[in-house]
């Protein structure tokens, strides 16, 4: 692609600075359609910030009238167990999910892209279909499995289904990853001695180090936002991630619902995403195009 | 997709010594044992047992009863299941035509390499990465009627007589989500519709221009046909997943005002987990999912895509 873009830009540079309005209008369009993108997320951080006294009003103005507060937050803390409680909910399963994650699918992603054995392009299908049946059709049954393993109303059993969820995905991107790693390296190490799980660990991992980035950060987004397994294999509400918890918050008491949490509870949400993706939008893209566009 | 292609290492391994490529035979089932059993156990047994329980009546406590084809023919009859079926379709087109022209309006603008345009292209990416239940809470709030955005400020810019609740009502309500859903993920179809734009290559616009083609006629006759691919792949990923909707209409409106806004996986979430009716839903569930399968199947046959298969 970039070698697209580098064979389009001369003869396109060439009529461009002709056009100096156009490039203005450009501008101002953009950086309108942009405020529209981000306003809703602005105006929510922002509303969060307001006194106890101001959180049930309109958001007009959104930023804080009467002062900086963390009133909002704190209200938080009398849900369930507590927004930090049910936020190391929400962080272990997402930080749990993309370490399974990324073992599960390096293992995988060596074994399909360097070794051949029986059944291989049938077990890779096998994965692949994963991907092309949604799991809000099976919810049913892993319900009852999670049961049947003791594993029902627990974190360890939702972290198994999101890993589930995300294999056909990591597992295709991790054995794209294996195939760009020329076999020499491969060689050169197992006459040095190294051989196995050692080899994978100490002279891959390093090599293949952007896929697996890509692989657990998109596991522990997903994770981190799911809402609808979480809402149906979680019962216990000391157990509820952050999504479910917000939507009991959401629901009120009594008809009277506390809207200064529900903006802090979202921002609690929504930070995390907003702050990986731009520190690690490169394994982002990467991870998109390669799911999406092969 | 290149699953059949055969990797460098299956062809090289072909002069390997016989005794030695057992052994790695072995090794390799090892290291692609645990993806093949969290596959098997929490989604093949599963899907098996969607099937299985679909032809059962199974409450939460009790024995499940055989019953055949007793819970498809109760389907049948399930106007709930039917309406909730008929309100995802009309969100579905409402969402998918809404989302590709958006996304195809951001990808052109955006496509061409210029200054700053990478930091619009994020901005415009952000709403995707936060979650879908995370948008729907903030839109709850910003749609409510006391506490909310949209109808103060439309009072206050004088638009309305007084504040309308947005979410009373069917039409505002149908259409607060779907403008979230296009907010939130107008983004992602812009990245895969930009990636399909900018494999066009640039001389057969250049060349329709000095034939004297305006914008509507190269786009008409050069753009939509070349991005036939990607196009027909965010159709795809655009329909199913807003047959699948769920998040959105459970925790902005509840399925309300007057249970109109029901979607077919929320009627199959009622039917199994708050009425306990396991069998049901599960029938529910593999008719859902026949027509999801025929749904894309349909699509790839509208897009037509002649290329050979790789």
């Amino acid at each position: 692609m970039t070698l697209a873009n580098e064979i389009i830009l001369p003869s396109r540079a060439g009529w461009r600075p002709r056009f100096g309005l156009h490039r203005v209008l450009f501008h101002v369009a953009a950086v309108l359609v942009a405020l529209l993108f981000l306003a809703p997320i602005a105006v929510v951080v922002l509303a969060s910030f307001r006194p106890s006294s101001e959180a049930g009003l309109p958001p007009l103005p959104p930023w804080p009238t009467g002062g900086f507060s963390l009133d909002s937050y704190a209200r938080l803390e009398a849900f369930g167990a507590g927004i930090l409680h049910h936020a190391g909910n929400s962080l272990f399963v997402a930080l749990g999910t993309a370490a399974i994650t990324v073992v599960v699918s390096l293992l995988a992603g060596y074994g399909f892209s360097r070794f051949h054995f029986p059944l291989k392009g049938t077990l890779f299908v096998l994965i692949l279909a994963t991907m092309m049946i949604p799991f809000q059709s099976i919810l049913t049954p892993l319900f009852l499995i999670l049961a049947r393993l003791g594993l029902q109303n627990t974190l360890t059993g939702l972290i198994l289904i999101y890993v589930t969820l995300q294999l056909p995905f990591s597992v295709f991107m991790m054995r794209n990853a294996f195939d760009t790693v020329p076999k020499e390296i491969e060689e050169a190490a197992r006459l040095d001695g190294a051989t196995g799980l050692r080899l994978l660990a100490h002279i891959m991992s390093p090599i293949v180090f952007p896929g697996m980035v890509s692989v657990g950060l998109f596991a522990f987004l997903n994770a981190w936002n799911e809402f609808l397994a979480a809402l149906v294999l979680l019962t216990d509400q000391d157990k509820f991630t952050l999504p479910v918890l917000m939507t009991a918050v959401r629901s009120g008491h009594y008809g009277s619902v506390d809207w200064g949490a529900v903006q802090a509870g979202v921002t609690v949400m929504m930070i995390p995403c907003l702050l990986l993706f731009l520190l690690l939008q490169r394994y982002y893209i990467r991870g998109l195009t390669a799911g999406s566009v092969k | 997709m290149s699953i059949t292609l055969k990797s460098e290492a299956d062809v090289r391994s072909v002069g390997v010594p016989r005794r030695r490529r057992r052994r790695h035979d072995l090794a390799a089932l090892l290291y692609v044992a645990p993806a093949i059993m969290f596959v098997l156990v929490f989604f093949l047994l599963p899907l098996g047992m969607t099937v299985w329980m679909s032809l059962h009546n199974w409450p939460l406590i009790g024995r499940p009863r055989w019953i055949g084809f007793a819970n498809y023919n109760a389907l049948w009859r399930d106007h709930g299941f039917w309406n909730a079926l008929a309100f995802t379709g009309r969100y579905t087109v409402a969402a998918t035509i809404g989302l590709l022209a958006v996304g195809l309006a951001l990808a052109l603008f955006v496509e061409k390499p210029r200054p700053l345009v990478g930091l619009y292209r994020t901005v415009f990416f952000l709403p995707v990465v936060i979650g879908f239940a995370s948008a729907s809470l903030l839109w709850a709030w910003l749609s409510s009627v006391d506490a909310g955005l949209f109808s103060p400020l439309a009072e206050q810019l004088g638009l309305t007589n007084g504040r309308i609740n947005l979410l009373a009502t069917f039409d505002p309500a149908f259409w607060s989500v779907t403008v979230m859903v296009i907010w939130k993920m107008a983004g992602f179809y812009m990245i895969i519709l930009m990636s399909g734009l900018q494999a066009i290559p640039a001389d057969y616009h250049e060349a329709a221009r000095i034939d004297g083609a305006n914008f509507w006629q190269r786009f008409r006759f050069i753009t939509l046909p070349l991005i036939r691919r990607p196009l027909a792949l965010a159709s795809i990923l655009c329909v199913s997943g807003s047959m699948l909707a769920f998040d959105q209409f459970y925790i902005i409106l509840a399925g309300g005002p007057q249970n109109q806004t029901i979607t077919a996986v929320y009627w199959i979430f009622n039917q199994s987990f708050v009425s306990f009716r396991l069998g049901y839903g599960s029938a529910l569930s593999v008719v859902l999912l026949g027509i999801l399968m025929v749904l894309s199947a349909l699509q790839l046959r509208l897009f037509g895509d002649r290329e050979p298969p790789r």
